[in-house]
């Protein structure tokens, strides 16, 4: 069904024809042809496909990104597991993707340090290194261009999300290089993208879980994602992860960029504009069955993820009552701090119509909210650390549609 | 058949050759080696890669402009030169007035709109709490088509004009690096540091 959808959406958006690559047999031999999907015959009966340098991903496989002007949407409803393929990550840049030169790329760390030093790429390089799995959202990751329809996916609502096995060094071992003046408190981060991205990050971060990644699911890090290195903050806000990073100045106080006044503050409800909110709350959504699915009366495995910025996710909870009672779903192991965590639920519909949804509790107790819970506290204005909980109709004829609570939005 | 033959008899051959020659360097493998830094505690004071920095390089790309105008260049802007600077370079994307977009608005003096209120205008009067984060932005990244083509003249001048317009200052006032920070900017009382700490309750 889904291969079906996926070809004419393919046809419809570039009008190149599905292809599959077989042998063929000519009279020099046998030559790779691409022929197409309807011609296909028994696969057991024609030679397949030679290796290649390079893998690919089936024709019959087409998840793409939803792209705005200056953002893309991770196809979470595509995607099986926790790790999003690289070529899928989510994209927000604020003046576009660099091509930086690797043989030129230096990383300067200065202002409040012993010795100010450049490390370039194999300096990077040769410290010890450090991997880690985690997920890295945009803080304004709810519905990025509005509630427009009931037909709307898991990409639309949540698909500034993540999640990659990213490598580099620690900042830490870097800042141990330089050493840091005992008055330090804060640090610029500064990007060589056209925006020159600028974010003032707590020192303490800095010397904690900070990295400084140069890999992203076992290659070099894409460019959309900083390459050839990028700073990276576990749990806290996209954009404090400031891609193809160039310089760090230590300081002892925060610089008050445009990205942590102008942008990246809240405008709360009550008359206040909360600065430097980096922590991600927690998060869940159910991914299937999710609009553009479609299902059947009978059993159901109910699949999502959730995150938090705050550590671990300890427990999800699903309703299929419209919120009357919740059920813990089960969880896949290891459960990694500040990761996309999988969750499944078994359900036996009944065909009729209900409402499923999922909410996500973390490691220090933390309940993802309900819409109008958050709209309460907060007020409506602000469009960063939304994360209400996402409901779905399923429909008594197998359509799943989102709840319209956000309507507005 | 008898080339097959002599196949693997060369193989075996080489094999044999090569077994002999490398013995199983078993203790080198077994012993724990004092160059294996297994934690931290144990690294060298310095692993000696990267180098130091010249005061040149990092000159070079401190370009940065901080809260107390610490950054600023020697200069100095005019709201009329702004005004005339702005026309060119600026408005078509923030608008003739800096109110109309399409990009980001600019002009929105505090009183004149609500900006809790969703759907009024929100700009530099109402919501920007530090004048110098003008200067160390639009120097940075502005304009959009043509980034960090503005010499510092003409980024003090844009700055003198945009505070102007938010009626920050008066317009004969003359932006300098020396008073640049102590612009009020009446946003700023607004701004709260995050309050959210995790556990049960929404913030």
């Amino acid at each position: 069904m889904s291969s079906k959808i996926n070809i004419s959406r393919r046809k419809l958006l570039g009008g190149a024809a599905t292809a599959a690559v077989v042998l063929a047999q000519t009279t020099f031999g046998k030559i790779q042809k691409a022929v197409p999907v309807s011609e296909l015959g028994n696969p057991t009966k024609i030679p397949g496909k030679l290796v290649g340098t390079i893998g690919t991903r089936s024709p019959f496989e087409t998840p793409t990104k939803v792209t705005g002007s200056s953002l893309s949407l991770t196809p979470l409803q595509d995607l099986y597991g926790s790790i999003t393929p690289s070529d899928l990550h989510y994209e927000r840049h604020h003046a576009g993707v660099p091509t930086i030169d690797p043989a030129k790329y230096e990383l300067l760390i200065h202002g409040m340090v012993e010795k100010p030093m450049i490390f370039n790429l194999r300096d990077l390089k040769r410290l010890p290194s450090v991997s880690r799995t985690m997920f890295l959202e945009c803080c304004g990751n709810f519905l990025v261009f509005g509630f427009k329809k009931p037909a709307t996916t898991p990409q639309e609502v949540y698909g500034m999300t993540s999640q990659s096995e990213w490598t580099g060094v620690m900042l830490s071992t870097l800042l141990r290089e330089v050493g840091v003046d005992s008055k330090a408190k804060w640090f610029l981060a500064e990007g060589s993208d056209a925006a020159v991205m600028s974010r003032s990050i707590p020192l303490s971060k800095g010397l904690d879980d900070a990295m400084i990644v140069y890999a992203q699911n076992g290659e070099a890090i894409r460019p959309e994602q900083g390459y050839p290195a990028r700073l990276l903050l576990p749990g806290w806000e996209g954009n404090t992860s400031v891609k193809w990073i160039r310089r760090i100045e230590l300081s002892d106080r925060p610089f008050m960029t445009r990205e942590e006044t102008a942008k990246y503050s809240d405008i709360l409800k009550g008359g206040k504009i909360r600065q430097f909110s980096f922590e991600m709350e927690a998060k869940s959504i159910i991914t299937f069955p999710a609009y553009p699915a479609k299902v059947e009366k009978g059993w159901i495995e109910i699949r999502g993820i959730a995150w938090s910025g705050r550590g671990k996710i300890v427990r999800v909870e699903v309703s299929t009552d419209v919120g009357k009672s919740w059920y813990p779903a089960e969880l896949q192991t290891p459960i990694l701090d500040k990761a996309h965590t999988t969750f499944r639920y078994l359900w036996n519909w009944n065909g009729q119509t209900t409402e499923i949804m999922s909410r996500a509790i973390d490691e220090t107790g933390y309940i993802q909210p309900f819409f109008k819970d958050l709209v309460d506290v907060r007020g409506d204005v602000t469009g960063y650390h939304f994360n209400p909980i996402t409901k779905w109709v399923v429909h008594n004829n197998g359509d799943v549609f989102i709840n319209e609570d956000a309507k507005g939005w | 058949m008898h080339a097959s033959g002599f196949s693997v008899c060369f193989f075996i051959a080489l094999v044999g050759f090569s077994c002999a020659k490398n013995e199983p360097p078993d203790i080198e493998l077994t012993k724990p080696s004092n160059t294996v830094l297994k934690a931290e505690h144990q690294w060298p004071v310095s692993f000696g890669f990267g180098r130091t920095a010249t005061k040149k390089e990092i000159d070079s790309l401190n370009i940065e402009v901080g809260p107390d105008g610490i950054g600023l260049p020697p200069g100095s802007g005019t709201v009329n030169e702004g005004r005339i600077i702005y026309a060119a370079k600026c408005a078509a994307c923030h608008g003739k007035n800096g109110k109309e977009g399409p990009e980001d608005i600019l002009v929105a003096p505090y009183g004149a709109s609500n900006p809790f209120k969703y759907g009024e205008a929100v700009g530099i009067g109402n919501y920007w709490p530090y004048a110098t984060t003008l200067y160390d932005y639009i120097n940075r990244a502005m304009p959009f088509n043509a980034p960090g083509s503005l010499t510092s003249a003409e980024v003090y001048h844009l700055t003198a004009f945009l505070l102007y317009r938010n009626r920050l200052i008066d317009s004969t006032f003359i932006v300098r690096a020396d008073n640049l920070s102590s612009i009020q900017m009446p946003a700023r009382k607004l701004f709260v540091n995050d309050d959210r700490q995790g556990g049960p309750g929404i913030r």
